[in-house]
């Protein structure tokens, strides 16, 4: 692996290395939950409920036990003993928020398809799936609601008994008078707009393997989360969390699915400890569609306010989000999340936002790539389409009206929140550089109808300064802060520990740029070690874009405290000032005088063999960092998109998208790209073909990958990049983070260009998913009216 | 996903497996690719309990010309065919039947004896006017496209029959065309329509054969839109292929309503007539 | 419950076994042969991700019987490397950031060896369609379009893969 042009100790960061990851997946030596086999390992098959919301009559599991190899079935009652159900962590200040209990195995109902009620434990892998299906389960059949809007009707049948209705909470955050500063508006824009059921859909589903040995119960999990997993499995199953190991190997894609507590690893761990043996369990794709959580499932019902000259008044979204049958570890917390950035980018003085969390018989919603913040930016950037066309305004010009001025960052918002830096002017310039709409419209394929859309956002991430995101401010339950050990070895090599949990974001590559940079090694040279609570220290795992603007910049903080004492070591070995000692060409050197010098090597040799190190000075060279931010990092950009319909078919084809990102300064432009590129796809994806649905009786429609139409390659064009550079105060790398951003901007850009291109046909407005039925649909309402 | 268990037999002649599936009664099943079979089972939708694998039958696999027809052996895989423009509509259709790895292992018999209204070789076949040669323990039979398809996910292929052979005519001189509407490139057809023309000298259109996938519970014949074209020049195509949809009753699902079905059907039949012509 | 015998050559080894008629072939390769390389990630044969060849051409394993693999040669990702060298299709795949997480990876790079042995010198369309049976969620399918692209160039004389390694 070349890598190494430039001269270790310079300029690593910013170099478009090629992946450390990569050598072990290529060659199929990755090590996923699947592939990992214990000796005596038992499988697990649930058995899940056909029904949307039902009393459990009887389980009858005689047959099932009377299989060859089955060694028990479980239900309920038989965890009678857990400490506490499944959790849920989002206690906001001045909110009541009603959470349902919600046990791993189903007591005495079932709320939704899929709902777990049983387990099927034995020694063969394929005779589980047949002894599960042999568990008789009689249901009395309760009535089902799946629209939100139903289910807040005083005469909707109620989920859950306990709480009354089908409300969970409500949640406002915004500030300014409203009702004064709508009146004051010269034009008021009102759109409902629906933001639809999603699957994070990673191409490894779930799975886990648990094995209790000598006392010490440990969990191999396809976890974004390891760390807060073995929290929550001490919590749940008793003793202290030391007593737990979880480890998250080599993860097969997150996107927000596997930043839970499910039921399966619960309930693995629990008889891994009771049978004493091993216990495996891996999620198939159908049981993935219906109990790995879902994720946006919101209606909106937005308002903006403007002048007759375009100057921003006034915002109002009023969200009804659908929970579904359960809050999971943050379900009611993902809307009010994308709350915080419902301005966008623009300088709005006034700006409220009401959430009402409802339950349904589906399951449950909870954070997918963007959580929040792709409904937020969704909802601002096509509205504001919409009113630049009430307005008779080029959408763009009134972007640019309203855009926070660079000079005006920081910038506090209405809510609060203090966005860190940015150039919306300078990111739509670059834009329009590689993007020339005329041209565009020019060059439109006869017979297609063409549509061009924008999407100029911002996003909140980098989670997070505690006392703004914590039990004081946002109102999850944990600190935010992450941490690092770096550790040089006797021969000059590093190993790298950091709290982040990476599922295929490049973190061992990336780390090692920033390390070795500070260190004056190779990229090479240093082993990012993640995920295994047992090694390394505490850490607080990997969402919300939070891995390299806190976990990077921790790395960071521990190997510049190594280099000051890698500093002080050369110093005395040379005898000159400490001071004068820089890093040159990969070696610690006298200033002035290259050819005096000391390797990383030789400088770990001395600490750890300590004959002539400074007095009273520690040996060895290793340092740790816990380290949390004062404010969020806020990623933005200027997005484009551009759509040929077929006018008779109704199929839209994305024929050109060119995103201009700014997340500060760039560690890797390689992995940067291959965020974005990911994140937009993961957004066309929601906007023209993915969606989730449950029919009236509350079945899962959508099934499998043959109906829950992930796009493949054929349905995709190639996409242009560029960047802006504006560094974040937030933290001293100048980072902000990437993994959630095209997300969070490409379905306005792709919707607003679909409206666009059936304007001419009458249509003014279409939610997603914009299928080929829909858009017909919609020519031939707009073409009648 | 697992298949239910059942027991497995692989034959190597046409007879012995004859007497295998016999012998299973109405609870065994032919194996060829697998392709359509084995995801039934693999969801539970399917459970035989014996399979007769005939990958190791001789002789029922390559195409050959003779008399005019194509004679395609039953275990001939859609990658087989794929592309090959003398198969004209087969060719056509074979190339746009899921995806590579699926072509390579899915098979023309299998496709034809499953009878999927949503897959394309049995529209192709039924525009064709094709035949299976079916053998059973009493023998073969000729079974005509247009008694194939007798229902959904039913054809005249009984439980103790294998498909051996499909005969196809040459066509030549006609034109041809598979046009395929789906969301993903991988997706069965929402609709998709198989158009065979032959012109006369003076350019008009001497016959016609008009298929239509997913419209039904067996593929169909938009006989109104033939009729319609037979005899008359290109500029008829757009009035006939308004006709494409007449007599159809598509079930909806959950990417198509009827309407729209019936509407899809209208303009891929005219493109498919339009490139079948030109 | 009764068992058939398979003969098959794997990644140029041959093995025998007795398995149950019902044992898919990706479970053959992963549980009884140890190689995990091959992932499973539906069960509609929709994804791709169990790609491997089977007699020189790619199928997916996860609608494959072990017995239907009888007799035959079967490569798998753990196959595509000659020794320490790398097959073109992953030193591409490696150079030009086309995997993620990875786990999509080796299905793609088995259908991408057949895409190139069909058509050795594919336009990005082409590429494309010849992808639509993998399904991948990180990469958004850009950086693999294009490392297949470059494989293709270097398998047929080209430049040699990785050479285009990028500085910022």
């Amino acid at each position: 692996m070349s890598t190494t042009e430039a001269p270790a100790g310079n300029g690593h960061v910013g170099r478009a290395l090629r992946r450390k990851e990569d050598p072990r997946l290529i060659t199929g030596r990755g090590s996923y939950v699947e592939d990992i086999i214990l000796p005596g390992t038992l499988w697990m098959a649930m058995v899940r409920s056909p029904e949307a919301h039902a009393r459990i009559v009887s389980i009858d599991a005689s047959a099932a036990k009377e299989r060859e190899g089955v060694v028990a079935v479980l239900t309920n009652e038989d965890m009678a003993d857990l400490l506490a159900p499944l959790p849920m962590a989002w206690v906001p200040p001045g909110a009541e928020v009603s959470t349902p209990e919600h046990w791993p195995l189903a007591k005495g109902k079932v709320c939704h398809v899929g709902d777990p009620v049983a387990v099927v434990i034995g020694e063969d892998r394929y005779g589980v799936v047949d002894a599960a299906e042999d568990v008789v389960v009689e249901y009395e059949p309760l009535p089902v609601v799946t629209d939100i809007e139903r289910a807040l009707d005083s005469d909707a049948p109620v989920i859950h008994e306990g709480i009354g209705s089908n409300k969970s909470h409500e949640h406002s955050v915004g500030g300014g008078d409203l009702e004064a500063a709508f009146a004051d508006s010269d034009v008021v824009m009102e759109r409902r707009i629906v933001n639809h059921r999603t699957s994070g859909a990673p191409i490894e589903c779930r799975g886990v393997l648990a094995e209790d040995r000598a006392g010490k119960l440990t969990i191999w999990s396809t976890t974004q989360v390891p760390h807060f997993l073995r929290l929550f499995l001490a919590i749940m199953l008793g003793g202290s969390e030391e007593r737990y190991r979880v480890i998250a190997p080599e993860v097969g894609g997150g996107f927000g699915t596997k930043l839970q507590i499910y039921a399966e690893e619960v309930i693995a761990a629990w008889a891994a400890k009771k049978l004493q043996r091993p216990i495996k369990w891996i999620e198939t794709r159908s049981e993935h569609m219906m109990t790995s959580h879902h994720g946006r499932d919101q209606i909106a019902y937005v308002k903006v306010g403007a002048k007759r000259d375009g100057t921003l008044t006034a915002f109002h979204a009023r969200i009804l989000a659908d929970m579904g049958a359960y809050h999971q570890l943050l379900t009611p917390l993902i809307p009010s999340l994308g709350g915080y950035v419902m301005t966008g980018v623009y300088k709005i003085p006034v700006v409220h936002t009401d959430v009402t969390g409802v339950f349904t018989n589906k399951f449950a919603t909870d954070a997918i790539r963007g959580a929040g913040r792709p409904e937020a930016t969704h909802m601002i950037e096509v509205a504001l389409d919409q009113l630049a066309d009430e307005l008779g305004m080029d959408r763009l010009e009134l972007r640019r009206k309203n855009f926070i001025a660079k000079e005006d960052f920081p910038y506090e918002t209405p809510y609060g929140i203090t966005y860190d830096s940015g150039d919306h002017h300078g990111t739509l310039d670059k834009l329009l550089e590689h993007f020339d709409e005329d041209a565009m419209r020019r060059e439109a394929p006869a017979g297609k109808l063409r549509g061009i859309g924008y999407s100029t956002y911002t996003e909140i991430c980098g989670l997070a300064p505690t006392r703004m995101f914590g039990p004081t401010g946002v109102g999850v339950q944990a600190g935010f802060w992450e941490s690092a050990v770096v550790r040089v070895h006797i021969t000059g090599g590093v190993t790298v520990f950091t709290g982040t949990s990476p599922h295929g974001q490049g973190h061992e590559t990336a780390w090692g740029q920033i390390v070795a940079d500070r260190l004056g090694c190779d990229p090479d040279a240093v082993t990012v070690l993640h995920g295994d609570t047992d090694q390394g220290p505490m850490g607080l795992d990997t969402y919300g874009s939070r891995s390299l603007a806190v976990g990077g910049t921790s790395a960071a903080i521990a190997a510049e405290r190594l280099a000051d004492k890698c500093k002080r070591i050369v110093a005395h070995q040379l005898e000159a000032p400490v001071e004068d000692i820089v890093l040159q060409d990969g070696k610690w050197i006298v200033r002035g005088s290259p050819d005096k010098g000391m390797t990383l090597g030789e400088v770990s040799m001395a600490a750890h063999v300590p004959t002539n190190l400074p007095e009273g000075m520690d040996p060895a060279l290793e340092a740790s960092s816990f380290w949390e931010p004062d404010n969020f990092v806020f990623p933005f950009g200027a997005h484009a998109c551009v759509v040929d319909i077929d006018r008779e078919t109704g199929k839209v084809e994305v024929v050109r998208y060119v995103a201009v990102d700014d997340c500060g300064n760039p560690i890797n432009p390689l992995l940067i790209d291959g965020q974005v590129h990911g994140g937009v796809v993961h957004a066309i994806g929601q906007a023209l073909f993915e969606q989730v649905v449950y029919d009236e009786a509350g079945q899962l429609v959508t099934g499998s990958f043959v109906d829950y139409a992930l796009p493949t390659a054929a349905e995709l064009p190639s996409f242009e990049t560029d960047r802006t550079v504006t560094p974040s105060p937030s933290n001293h790398l100048g980072v902000k983070g990437i993994g959630e951003a095209g997300t969070i901007a490409a379905s306005a850009a792709v919707t607003n260009a679909v409206i666009d291109a059936l304007r001419p046909a009458g249509v003014t407005y279409m939610d997603m998913p914009l299928t080929p039925l829909r858009v017909w649909q919609a020519i031939q309402e707009g073409g009648a009216s | 996903m697992i298949p239910p268990e059942f027991d497995y037999v692989a034959p190597d002649s046409l007879d012995e497996a004859l007497q295998a599936l016999a012998g299973g009664g109405g609870d065994a099943k032919v194996l060829a690719g697998g392709h359509s079979l084995l995801p039934l089972m693999k969801l539970r939708l399917a459970a035989p309990g014996l399979l007769v694998d005939i990958r190791k039958v001789p002789g029922l696999r390559g195409v050959q010309r003779e008399d005019g027809q194509w004679r395609i052996g039953a275990m001939t895989r859609h990658a087989d065919l794929q592309g090959n423009a003398d198969l004209g509509p087969v060719g056509q259709a074979a190339g746009l039947i899921a995806d590579q790895q699926v072509r390579n292992r899915g098979t023309i018999g299998g496709s034809l004896a499953h009878g999927d209204p949503a897959s394309d070789l049995p529209t192709v076949l039924l525009a064709c006017e094709g035949s299976l040669t079916v053998a059973s323990s009493s023998g073969t039979r000729e079974v005509a496209a247009a008694d194939l398809f007798q229902d959904y996910l039913t054809t005249a292929v009984g439980d103790g029959e294998i498909v051996t052979e499909v005969r196809v005519p040459a066509f030549d001189g006609w034109g041809s065309s598979y046009l395929k509407f789906t969301r993903r490139a991988e997706d069965w057809a929402m609709v998709a329509v198989c158009a065979l023309v032959k012109k006369a000298s003076d350019g008009s259109f001497e016959d016609v054969r008009i298929g239509l996938t997913n419209m039904g519970s067996t593929p169909l014949r938009a006989g109104a839109a033939e009729a319609a074209l037979r005899g008359k020049g290109a500029d008829a195509i757009a009035a006939a292929a308004d006709q494409a949809a007449e007599g159809t009753d598509p079930p909806g699902d959950l990417n198509a309503t009827p309407d729209y079905k019936r509407h899809l059907a209208r303009v891929l039949t005219r493109r498919a007539l339009e490139e079948a012509a030109a | 419950m009764s068992t058939v015998p398979v003969h098959l050559t794997v990644n140029g080894q041959r093995h025998e076994l007795q398995v149950e008629p019902r044992l898919l072939l990706v479970h053959l390769l992963r549980e009884n042969l140890g190689l995990t390389g091959t992932h499973v990630g539906c069960d509609t044969t929709n994804c791709g991700a169990c790609t491997v060849h089977l007699d020189g051409e790619s199928v997916k394993s996860c609608t494959v019987l072990a017995v239907q693999a009888d007799g035959a040669e079967v490569k798998t990702i753990e196959g595509m490397a000659d020794g320490d060298k790398l097959h073109p299709l992953q030193e591409a795949f490696w150079a030009d950031h086309g995997l993620q997480c990875g786990y999509c990876t080796p299905g793609m790079i088995m259908a991408a060896a057949d895409l190139l042995a069909r058509n050795p010198t594919p336009t990005e369309d082409e590429v494309r369609h010849g992808l639509e049976g993998n399904l991948c969620r990180c990469t958004g399918y850009h950086n693999i379009v294009r490392a297949v692209q470059d494989a293709a160039q270097a398998m047929s004389g080209g430049t040699a893969v990785g050479s285009q390694e990028v500085s910022a």
